[in-house]
């Protein structure tokens, strides 16, 4: 059968995996690290899938559970497990991070071997998040992966990375520090425990739950990014290398919509009913408000992080509604989100390491030189702008159908990204890929290898996968949401 | 009999799907004999399965309402995708498998010397396949997904020669228009999730008449009867994608896309997916008179209103295609008036007559070496006998007169929109009565143009004048065909008879199409009050006209156009609608969104809070960057911020 230690595998594989490329050394070994990188991310992926496989969907209890005392002093245990929440954010990480390491294979030639160990070692920490049961075992996890991430856009990043760094720095220093007052303030409380499943149970009044909420907000809208906490994004996505901006987009900012499940709901159900009117506002805006931001881009990756926030924006509006429908579409636009971002991401970057340019302007007529690519593209797009038979459609399909529920308007103004959302998507598309060959550059353009051609057709068959039979994804679901959804509604005063 | 006939109805859409996925996947590989081969036959198949499940419907009443996969699960409501087979359906999976096999054997003619070859076929197989999938669905759910995915094949055929700036324009803008009225048909889905607790047609006509008296609040004071706003919300994505005003405008410029596709796509059976849609949902519609008072509102104006542009039109496909969207614009108002049978009857008969006008279009296109220009035609007779008499046939179709089937399908629209009491009858009867002169006026003035009097074209395109291929012709003939009979064939059956059966209701209040049944006791007194009444007279008005003013006279037009200048300016502007949305919509969105990033995001977000606290921050870090450099110090510097936090609340706890 499973392994007891099935999920400390799927954290440590990759991050130990990540040290041992790093040993392949300096880039005269680049393509043992580069085929070493390769293995370890299978091997996690692989890692990954019996938690699938073995995962029973009939009940809300952990899984996988592994409990160790850690720090006996201040009661902090190495307590990892998962739920129906969790297990879908594992699989996306670790899919992800074999993508990201094929996607690097040529176009990174410094410092190989360091750039595939951060990769695998954010994977890690990253499925480390998501498996945590401890709160300190948590907050470690949540700050070390962004130690990768920093590296990741600190050296391998554009002319501008420096700013970006210290604005991405900044935005996240200041909400996980008073995550972590929050965290302390509850293990105080809550008689000197760090168990996350301890908290739930924990009695809050109103105005400790207000507190507490708005501290917690504070972390995890700047992850998401919400509105307005967001304009670190852009910055980080522009100076990112395309793995870098593939896991920020697809993965690291599902973190912050995961602590809004793993924490404020069952945590402080009260203040969140108290403070759904903000968050509801908050996710309008950013999908009305960003959307009509996106359409006014000119660099491409601008445009693609600005989708994101937009497409953020529904995930947590899903979350603060309160019902099935709006949990489960905010958690598979969450995964949707992390297929289709992360690929149009690539997509640019394929154009980038030809051109060496995102500026739309410089582009035109690729379709005439690139047209299996253009293909792609045209997929990735359709699935962003949400198109039926993608998995675009599924999340944003589920959220409005949730939404309209609460309120018709709500559903609305969710909804105007159906006419946003291809409006800047679309017109991106044309100005790119459609129109006659614009000036020799793109004349010279050659169509994706076989490398690239790979990726592409991973992502392509996910993104259909989940738009034509979501159906696997929602299974695992349905339980874990509901008993979260209960959790929500039983008042803590 | 042995075969099982749910596989059957699953082949029926799996066979063009896999048609296209041949022809687009290894187009290259198997080359354009292949590829148009693999995509003929797969349509074929469809076709001829359709038959086979239209008899088993009209003749042996075999219905089918059945699930293929549960697609999802969420808040223990399923949704799923499954097939409805009822005689609504029957007859519009031959119409759309007919039609799209006839385009698909003409585009090996007309796309003979296209680059993009195997990418067409595989585009139009695909659209056979989502079309399918919309007829067919036994829920919203699916509907919307053909709903969207003909919308994508759409885009993609519009867009299709995508070096033109004028087709990637257009197809932009066919997407944006169709969104806007999916957004208000999405929201109508949601409605129905909320209130019905399901997706699924029959059980959601179940429950409506219970839900008949439930209103709801829209606004603060405004409240509406619940499937009042159901059904207005849906029609708002019927008048996307079924071109009613204001949403019509994306039609005439899809026109950027090659002919067959104008033919199949934007005249014969994706733009008439709204008004089935509204059909197939006639018990919801049924409960709503405002819902249907609008419905023949907005197509009465549609019909009217769009035929006059098309007496302006000199691109001989824009003709067709204002005609297209005055014609469903008929179909809207027969729908309006509760006389779905009417609508249905004459989607068919359209889709027949107007594929049939497109293709000879093209083929014209084709002699005239893609020259659309009416104004450099003419005589065009001499040289394309075959293409003349089916035009011909298209138009005495288009324009009603008897025996073609045009005439028995917009008579029945006629007659019941004379029955229908709803408020806005009126004005929709004077509408569908003036546009049956200004159909005939345009129709003819466009055979008038192409096909009589002297050769305008240069003496080069002249010398190369001669009849198109056998593949274009012999589907021109196919197609002439049903356009000649199907209104004679189907007008008992379809409009008096039962064909149609439960698959569409129409209550008692709404009693337009009975009382005909009655009023005519059948199809022989019909045809004998049809010969005698208005309409017939008023397209023969419109076809003199058209002789006057582009045979007899030609000097006329000139005339007409030097004294009403403005009336000739509006029409020529098309009433205006692109330029208002261009200057609203358009450049409206680009400037909120300017503002919202150069004020918002840029000056307020970045230039107030973050930078300003970055200033603090870096001057701070100067001083301890002579300590130490690298990201440690940060998360230093974060302990010590923490700590700090940490005192202060514990302290003063």
């Amino acid at each position: 059968m499973y392994s007891a230690h099935a999920l400390s595998l799927a954290i440590w594989l990759p991050i130990l995996g990540g040290v041992a490329v790093l040993f392949t050394g300096g880039d005269t070994n680049a393509h043992w690290a580069r085929r070493l990188s390769l293995l370890i991310a299978l091997a996690a992926f692989a890692a990954t899938v019996p938690l699938y496989t073995g995962f029973d969907q009939h009940t809300a209890a952990m899984q996988f559970v592994e409990n160790y005392s850690w720090i006996p002093a201040f009661n902090i245990d190495y307590h990892i497990g998962i739920d129906g929440i969790s297990l879908p954010l594992i699989l996306l990480t670790s899919f992800t991070t074999v993508i990201v390491v094929i996607a690097g294979w040529v176009v990174i030639q410094t410092r190989v071997s360091q750039y595939m160990a951060a990769f695998l070692i954010m994977e890690g920490l990253m499925i480390g998040v998501f498996a945590s049961m401890d709160a300190i075992l948590f907050y470690v996890f949540w700050e070390a992966m962004l130690i990768p991430m920093f590296v990741i856009i600190g050296i391998w990043g554009g002319p501008n990375r420096v700013y970006a760094t210290v604005k991405f720095f900044l935005y996240t220093l200041l909400g996980s520090v008073v995550m972590l007052v929050a965290l302390l303030f509850l293990y105080f409380k809550g008689g000197n425990s760090f168990d996350i499943q301890s908290f739930y149970t924990l009695k809050l009044s109103m105005s400790e739950q207000i507190l507490i909420f708005f501290a917690f907000l504070l972390a995890f809208a700047v992850k998401v990014p919400m509105w307005p906490v967001h304009t670190w994004l852009p910055d980080a996505h522009v100076e990112a290398p395309t793995g870098g901006s593939v896991v920020l987009a697809a993965i690291m900012l599902k973190m912050g919509a995961y602590g809004f499940l793993r924490f404020s709901l069952p945590i402080l159900p009260d203040a969140s009913h108290e403070l759904a009117w903000l968050m509801i506002t908050l996710s309008l805006v950013a999908i009305v408000y960003i959307s009509l931001v996106a359409l006014v881009q000119e660099d491409m990756k601008k445009l693609i992080a600005y989708s994101s926030i937009a497409h953020m924006g529904f995930v947590t509006l899903g979350f603060f509604i309160f019902n099935a429908q709006g949990m489960e579409g905010g958690l598979i636009e969450m995964v949707s989100h992390g297929f289709v971002s992360g690929a149009l991401f690539l997509c640019v970057g394929v154009l980038y390491d030809r051109m060496h340019s995102r500026q739309i302007r410089d582009y035109g007529g690729v379709a005439n030189r690139m047209p299996v690519f253009a293909t792609f593209m045209m997929l990735f797009v359709m699935a962003n702008v949400g198109l039926p038979g993608t998995s675009g459609f599924v999340g944003e399909f589920l959220v409005i159908l949730g939404s309209f529920q609460v309120n018709g308007w709500y559903a609305f103004a969710a909804a105007t990204i159906l006419v946003t959302g291809a409006a800047y998507t679309l017109w991106l598309y044309k100005r790119v890929i459609f129109g006659n060959v614009v000036n020799d550059r793109v004349a010279a353009l050659h169509d994706v290898g076989v490398r690239e051609f790979s990726f592409l057709a991973l992502l392509a068959v996910a993104v259909l996968a989940m738009g034509l039979w979501p159906s696997p994804f929602l299974d695992v679901m349905h339980v874990s949401v509901n008993h979260l959804l209960v959790q929500a509604a039983t008042s803590k005063l | 009999m042995t075969m099982n006939m749910h596989d059957v109805y699953l082949a029926i859409p799996l066979a063009c799907l896999a048609g296209s996925a041949i022809a687009g996947l290894f187009g290259w590989k198997i080359g354009r004999i292949g590829a148009h081969a693999a995509a003929i036959l797969g349509v074929a198949v469809a076709f001829a399965l359709s038959l086979l499940v239209f008899r088993d419907v009209a003749f042996y009443g075999h219905t089918y309402d059945g699930t293929v996969y549960v697609w999802g699960v969420s808040g223990g409501i399923p949704m799923e995708v499954g097939f409805l087979i009822d005689p609504l359906t029957a007859l519009m999976m031959v119409v759309v498998t007919f039609v799209s096999l006839m385009v698909h054997i003409y585009t090996i003619g007309y796309m003979r010397d296209d680059p993009g070859y195997q990418r067409f076929f595989s585009y139009i197989a695909l659209f056979t396949f989502a079309m399918l999938m919309l007829v067919m669905a036994n829920n919203f759910l699916q509907l919307f997904f053909g709903w969207e995915a003909v919308g994508l094949v759409s885009y993609l055929l519009i867009g299709f020669w995508y070096t033109r700036e004028s087709a990637i324009r257009a197809n932009l803008k066919a997407f944006l228009v169709n969104r806007v009225g999916d957004l208000g048909f999405l929201i109508g889905i949601a409605a129905i999730y909320q209130y019905f607790g399901t997706l699924d047609y029959a059980a959601v006509f179940a429950i409506a008449p219970q839900l008949a008296n439930t209103t709801v609040q829209v606004l603060p004071g405004v409240s509406s009867g619940v499937i009042t706003l159901i059904c207005i919300l849906l029609f708002v994505g019927a008048m996307a994608k079924s071109a009613q005003v204001p949403l019509h405008v994306w039609l005439p410029d899809s026109m950027e896309g090659p002919t067959p596709i104008s033919a199949l796509i934007h005249a014969a059976t994706m733009v008439t997916a709204g008004i089935f849609m509204v059909a197939r949902a006639s018990p919801l519609f049924e409960l709503s008179d405002t819902a249907l008072s609008v419905i023949l509102v907005i197509g009465s104006i549609t019909a009217l209103f769009m035929a006059f542009l098309g007496v302006v039109q000199n691109d001989i496909k824009r003709v067709i295609a204002y005609s297209t969207l005055s014609q469903l614009g008929y179909m809207t108002v027969a729908l309006g008036a509760s006389a779905y049978a009417a609508a249905i009857f004459h989607l068919m008969t359209h889709a027949f007559f107007k594929a049939l006008l497109f293709l000879a279009a093209g083929s014209v296109i084709i002699a005239m070496h893609h020259e659309q220009d009416l104004r450099k035609m003419g005589g065009l007779r001499k040289y394309m006998p075959w293409t003349l008499v089916t035009a011909w046939v298209g138009s005495l179709a288009l324009t009603g007169f008897p025996p073609f089937s045009g005439f028995f399908s917009k008579d029945a629209i006629i007659e019941a929109v004379a029955r229908s009491h709803l408020p806005g009858a009126g004005f929709a009867y004077f509408a569908v009565m003036t546009g049956v002169f200004v159909t005939a006026l345009y129709t003819f003035r466009m055979m008038f143009l192409a096909f009589y009097g002297e050769p305008r074209m240069d003496e080069h395109t002249r010398k190369h004048l001669k009849e198109s291929p056998a593949v274009v012709v012999i589907p021109l003939v196919l197609l002439a065909i049903p356009s000649a009979i199907a209104g004679w064939l189907g007008l008992a059956p379809l409009l008096f008879g039962k064909f149609f059966g439960t698959s569409i209701e129409v209550l008692p209040q709404h009693p337009a199409v009975r009382e005909m049944a009655l009023h005519f006791a059948g199809d022989g007194p019909f045809i004998a009050h049809g010969l005698q009444s208005a309409p017939l007279l008023l397209a023969v008005l419109g076809f003199a006209t058209a002789w006057f003013a582009y045979i007899r006279y030609p000097q006329i037009p000139g005339l007409i156009r030097e004294r009403a200048g403005l009336l000739y300016e509006i029409l020529i502007r098309k009433y205006g609608f692109d330029e208002f949305n261009e200057v609203v919509f358009v450049s409206g969105a680009r400037a909120a969104g300017r503002l919202l990033w150069k004020i918002g995001d840029v000056k307020l977000i970045d230039g107030l809070m973050v930078n300003g606290t970055a200033r603090v921050i870096a001057w701070a870090s100067t001083v301890a960057r002579r300590i130490q450099s690298g990201y440690i110090y940060h998360y230093a510097f974060a302990m010590i911020i923490g700590l700090f936090f940490l005192m202060t609340f514990f302290l003063h706890r």
